[in-house]
């Protein structure tokens, strides 16, 4: 379980194309002298659709986040598809960000813009394509998700499963490579769940992308993946296939996979007795 | 509540921190400026930006420009009344308003209005990871959001003023011929003589340019920098109305200090 199986072994030649679009070696990040991730190794191929898993702030986010060169690794590497995060100046992370999607937390839209507005923004900003042939790729990006008939709706008149739709057909309104999830199911109804779930997999399929879902919605995550990583107090904890995460010996991994209250996440936060606090004589 | 360390270290840390935001803010205008060409590009964003806070401005700014007048006309009659001068009530309105009143007040106005909005906007989208959304898009934040809303900010403070000024005239023209009887020839003849356009109206003009600016670029990095949160957001409004208003009351003084030097 704690070393890396053999599909997902690293390969030492960072040469594009190859088999991994993302590698990512012995990094580190540190807000100051406050340690978030620590000595993370990962590879994740073309295609797949990996979980990033953990407790609240076990750094998944951060770890997502480093992918996406929002901020750079203290120390490490992080490549993405053959190039090298942490050495992109703006541009470069720029012109990398055109081939990523990402669909945030909330769906984050544009408060201002309608839904068809939302979804056309990239295809304006970044490219000089007809308004007739915009038109036709939000529309059929929107029919994609089911939403083409709310079109018009502006983003406070979605619900929130609804809102999340609209982000993934923004998140894939240029086709991106690679598909960054940041917590899709958080606050979601059963019903909307399976709508984003079955999406994800969907889209991955039909646009032939690399996705990563960053979340701590177990059994969602493990019916979506092909691979799961495991985080804990910023460090890997565990890895594995679905399959291998649902029957783990790993009592960290098992308390976190099967919901327990107690175990190695200790139920108490870390107090004086409580003798002590209720002062009472020992 | 916010708590202050009154310490040597807590004052020294005060100290370093506000440094500190001072050199954030003039690197965040600086990259503002910098990355204007999207906004020269595409004038579109400017406009619909002039709107939300130059055209929705108006109307507080008309009707407080005429109020002003109004007790300036009442006020002023009083005064010279006493020296027997009242026909000089026009000069006394007009120069208050183009000199002082007109650029100050209609800053202090667009700074609680416009300067406001603007922040609690860039604050929300920031907290909403609207302006994280779109740097993942590959869209900078600060050339797409920031810098059309600084240029919209900059061009409508003097027009503001200007269209505050000219209400304010009309607001006195009221009071004092229309309520009062001053005689309106010697009223519109002696303002016509006695304001220079070179002294008197250009500096009024330079003085809501620099207003302008420094609202605009107040509001903005309080938006940007506001920690992003609901508290983090009302907090960074409230100092922008305060930080401005205080500006532009320093940098009155200082514009005035420099343009009466000679006099």
């Amino acid at each position: 379980m704690r070393s890396i199986s053999q599909p997902f072994r690293r390969t030492r030649n960072f040469a594009v194309p190859n088999k991994n679009i993302i590698e990512i070696k012995d990094v580190s990040f540190a807000y100051g002298t406050r340690p978030i991730l620590t000595g993370i190794d990962m590879a994740i191929p073309r295609g797949s659709t990996v979980a990033i898993m953990g407790i609240s702030g076990s750094g998944k986010t951060t770890l997502l986040r480093l992918i996406a060169g929002v901020i750079k690794a203290t120390r490490g590497e992080v490549w993405v598809d053959g190039e090298l995060v942490n050495r992109l100046d703006t541009a470069g992370i720029y012109q990398l960000r055109r081939r990523m999607g990402m669909m945030f937390q909330f769906g984050a839209l544009f408060t201002d813009l309608s839904v068809y507005d939302n979804v056309a923004f990239q295809m304006r900003e970044h490219t000089d394509l007809p308004e007739a042939m915009i038109r036709d790729l939000v529309l059929m990006k929107l029919h994609a998700v089911g939403l083409r008939g709310a079109q018009k709706l502006m983003p406070s008149e979605l619900s929130g499963g609804m809102a999340r739709r609209v982000a993934l057909a923004r998140a894939i309104a240029l086709d991106p490579m690679l598909m960054l999830y940041d917590e899709p199911f958080t606050g979601l109804d059963p019903i909307a769940m399976g709508t984003i779930t079955n999406l994800i997999k969907e889209l991955n399929a039909a646009l032939g992308a690399t996705s990563i879902v960053v979340t701590h919605d177990v059994e969602e995550a493990l019916n979506v993946v092909d691979y799961v990583y495991y985080l804990a107090d910023g460090k890997m904890v565990g890895h594995g296939t679905p399959d291998e995460i649902r029957h783990t010996q790993d009592a960290l991994l098992h308390q976190f996979v099967y919901g327990e209250m107690d175990g190695p996440v200790g139920y108490q936060y870390p107090a004086r007795t409580l003798a002590q606090d209720m002062r009472l004589s020992a | 509540m916010e708590h202050r360390d009154l310490s040597v270290r807590g004052v020294g840390a005060w100290t370093v921190d506000n440094v500190l935001r001072l050199g954030y803010a003039a690197r965040f205008i600086a990259r503002t400026i910098a990355a204007s060409g999207t906004s020269l590009a595409r004038p579109r964003l400017v406009i619909r930006e002039l709107y939300y806070t130059g055209v929705l401005s108006l109307i507080i700014i008309l009707v407080s420009g005429l109020f002003v007048g109004m007790v300036l006309g009442f006020q002023g009659y009083h005064t010279l009344q006493t020296y027997g001068s009242e026909s000089a009530l026009g000069v006394l309105v007009a120069l208050s308003l183009v000199r002082e009143l007109g650029p100050v007040v209609s800053a202090l106005l667009f700074a609680s209005r416009a300067g406001s909005a603007m922040t609690a906007e860039i604050g929300l989208m920031k907290a909403t990871e609207q302006l994280s959304a779109m740097e993942m898009m590959a869209v900078d934040p600060i050339a797409r959001v920031v810098a059309p809303r600084f240029w919209a900010g900059f061009i409508s403070m003097p027009l503001l003023a200007a269209m505050f000024s000219a209400m304010g005239v009309f607001g006195g023209y009221l009071v004092g011929v229309v309520l009062i009887g001053v005689d309106e020839g010697s009223f519109w003849s002696q303002m016509q003589s006695a304001v220079d356009f070179r002294n008197d109206i250009v500096n009024g003009i330079i003085k809501s340019v620099v207003f302008g600016f420094a609202v605009t670029w107040i509001a903005l990095f309080e938006g940007y920098d506001a920690p992003p949160t609901a508290e983090g957001v009302s907090g960074a409004t409230t100092r922008t109305v305060v930080t401005s208003s205080l500006a532009i009351l320093a940098l009155d003084f200082l514009l005035t200090a420099l343009m009466f030097q000679g006099v």
